[in-house]
């Protein structure tokens, strides 16, 4: 699994929450840093992808693991 | 990061009403929109400092109901007594229940993310409410303001 420089516990949040607080933690990191979301929100799987493509951040990894789905958001200023 | 610009009319102002601009407005703004919301008629009632929004099973044919009551519960029988005050609190200990954000957060995130919230002036001189009952933070205005801020708005809604 990828380096990453924050992690975001989004379980048990529903839409919209889990991008608004990536949102939120996104801002305090410095470009170039990954912030790691887990979260039980199937919808966010879409989400994530447009959020990263909305904003120009790089969804460097989207996966499911035992029933949580994790994502890795990289910064690019 | 695009430039671009949403625009929400809300005019309902109960429980199932308030949740689609919120949720989009703040959705939009975290995504980089400019978002702006103009409340008029019932919906300057998600402006209020104290929020006590309700819900009712009368004239909403489509909304589920516990234990497929909906197949046959009579229309009459959600305009008894008390009918209104125990779907809210249903409704309510659903959404808490199942992680949903309450509507006074998804507001404070939308006002956090600047999200430009105005207010319908002749609406609350129709039925004379009083200005202080809502929130800090909320321009009043009329149908020209609102034009003004959505002229060129990628996404325009009617609520």
């Amino acid at each position: 699994m990828a380096n990453f420089d924050q992690e975001l516990d989004a379980t048990g949040l529903n839409c919209p929450l889990p991008i608004l607080r990536a949102k939120k933690a996104l801002a305090t990191l410095t470009t170039g840093q990954v912030l790691r979301v887990v979260s039980t929100d199937p919808g966010s799987v879409k989400d994530f992808d447009a959020f990263a493509k909305q904003t120009g951040n790089t969804l460097v990894e989207s996966r499911q693991e035992a029933g949580k789905y994790l994502f890795l958001i990289k910064k690019n200023a | 990061m695009a430039d671009k610009k949403m625009s929400i009319i809300t005019t309902k102002g109960t429980l199932d009403w308030a949740y689609p601009p919120f949720i989009l407005a703040s959705t939009a703004a975290a995504l980089g929109y400019e978002t702006n919301i103009f409340f008029t008629f019932y919906g300057l009632q998600l402006l209020r400092k104290n929020l006590n929004l309700k819900i009712s099973p009368l004239g909403n044919p489509a909304m589920p109901m516990p234990m497929g009551m909906h197949n046959w519960f009579p229309v009459l029988g959600t305009a008894l007594p008390g009918m209104e005050a125990i779907m809210t609190a249903m409704m309510k200990s659903k959404m808490k229940s199942k992680g949903v954000a309450s509507v006074e957060d998804l507001r404070s995130m939308c006002i956090e993310s600047d999200v430009k919230m105005v207010g319908c002036q002749m609406t609350i001189d129709l039925f004379d409410w009083n200005p202080k009952d809502f929130i800090d933070g909320v321009e009043l205005g009329g149908a020209a303001t609102y034009l003004a801020a959505s002229g060129g708005a990628d996404i325009t809604l009617f609520i």
